[in-house]
């Protein structure tokens, strides 16, 4: 038998794929990189492409990724997937506009934090909750 | 008979809200499954990120990235995740009150805080109380993406790179179990890696080692530990999502069996009215006869 390498390919929405493999090919950013078991530790992007876990001979898996980051330690290859189409601009466009709708909301209001209303409000979901649990104690 | 109409009424008012709260407890009961397989689902990634960081920790890097690094704390931010919708209990309320706690011991410390809120619950109680918010998301859903969320992440990120905030915490409900969810605080930014955790593989890490960097170490990390701050604050929405449900299954069921005792109680009640009616009657109709 020859030498493998665990594999864990994961999206931050599920896992892929997990096993071990003889080999694992993925399109790095500087170009297609092969990591075979014993590689040293080793990190990098990944572009948009497909990896490939070559289990032996007969069985390779080929799945597409749309980026991600690679991390090998000797023994062990992870595939950080990312299910979101990551670029620079789209995630300034997503920030502009969560920082947008938190000013409008705060248009007319002045920066400090009004604890004792805070309070009162909270008190009063509580009490509301306690009341209900009383009730609803009393009733049995 | 025109008996006890009001209370009839009532009781067939307080039935149509029972069958509401019923058919939203199921609603809650089904929706907290698939949110519970969704949060299992998470797991195998935030894992394997939080393992390549805690190997980063051991590695003697060459950069060190500024998210690596404790600096002096004058102000913080907070990423407060909260749910959409009401009607869960005190899932929210419980969240709110351990944030203000918080807010209020900072400020006594002359710390102050930027918030960054998902979920429309919580913004509308930070804004009411003139909260300092500077990022907020909502209408994320039942089935949240991470696109939803980027956004105020990076917001949060970019006034740490900026030194706006010289630390960053997430906060988010817990999920326990169906009927327990705990507010929890976690810091996000300086990264604490657990280094006290050390198993078997770490021994063999020991040394001084390094990795290979494609292209370079500086993008990478940086990359990296955008994506483990992410997956964190994901996993914190994800389970708050399936707290949420839970909540809302356990309050829905106690709304439900409290109609039922208001419905027993009004019941008996009108049963008695009835009853009293009924008996004055034949009273009356025997009096009548009597004096005949």
């Amino acid at each position: 038998m020859s030498m493998t390498i665990k594999v864990d390919i994961v999206s931050a929405e599920g896992e892929i794929y997990s096993g071990s493999a003889e080999m694992i090919f993925a399109p790095a950013e500087m170009g297609e990189v092969g990591i075979a078991p014993r590689h040293a530790p080793f990190i990098t992007r990944l572009n948009p492409g497909e990896v490939r876990v070559k289990v032996n001979e007969e069985e390779q898996y080929p799945f597409y990724i749309s980026g991600g980051l690679l991390e090998v330690q000797s023994h062990l290859v992870t595939v950080l997937a990312d299910t979101a189409i990551r670029a620079k601009d789209i995630d300034e466009a997503a920030a502009l506009e969560a920082k947008a709708k938190a000013e409008e909301a705060l248009q007319d209001k002045s920066g400090k934090i009004d604890y004792a209303k805070a309070q009162a409000q909270l008190l009063e979901a509580m009490m509301q909750l306690k009341t209900l649990d009383r009730l609803r104690k009393k009733a049995r | 008979m025109a008996v006890g109409k009001e209370i009839r009424t009532q009781i067939s008012s307080i039935k149509n809200t029972q069958k509401i709260t019923r058919a939203m407890e199921m609603v809650a009961a089904s929706k907290m499954r698939k949110t519970k397989d969704k949060m299992e689902a998470t797991r195998p990634y935030s894992k394997k990120i939080g393992q390549i960081i805690k190997h980063l920790a051991h590695a003697k890097t060459e950069y060190q990235h500024p998210y690596l690094i404790d600096r002096e704390v004058k102000r913080v931010g907070l990423i407060l995740i909260s749910s959409d919708r009401g009607l869960c209990g005190g899932l929210n309320s419980n969240l709110f009150r351990m944030v203000l706690k918080q807010l209020s011991q900072w400020e006594k410390t002359g710390v102050e805080a930027d918030l960054c809120i998902i979920g429309g619950k919580g913004v509308g109680f930070f804004s009411s109380i003139n909260a300092n918010v500077v990022a907020q998301a909502t209408k994320i859903g039942d089935t949240p993406h991470l696109e939803d969320i980027i956004g105020v992440i990076k917001v949060m990120l970019d006034a740490f790179d900026g030194g706006t905030i010289d630390e960053l915490y997430v906060v988010s409900n817990e999920f326990v179990n169906t009927m327990t969810q705990k507010p929890t605080m976690e810091k996000l930014v300086p990264v604490v890696a657990n280094k006290e955790e050390n198993s078997d593989e770490e021994s063999s890490l020991g040394r001084l080692w390094d990795y290979i960097y494609e292209p370079d170490a500086k993008g990478v990390l940086d990359d990296l530990l955008v994506r483990y701050i992410e997956s964190i604050v994901y996993q914190g929405l994800v389970e708050n999502n399936a707290c949420e449900q839970a909540a809302r299954m356990v309050a829905m069921k106690s709304a439900s069996d409290n109609a039922g005792n208001l419905i027993d109680e009004l019941q008996l009640v009108y049963n008695k009215a009835r009853q009293a009616a009924i008996t004055q009657e034949i009273s009356e109709i025997v009096a009548g006869a009597a004096a005949v």
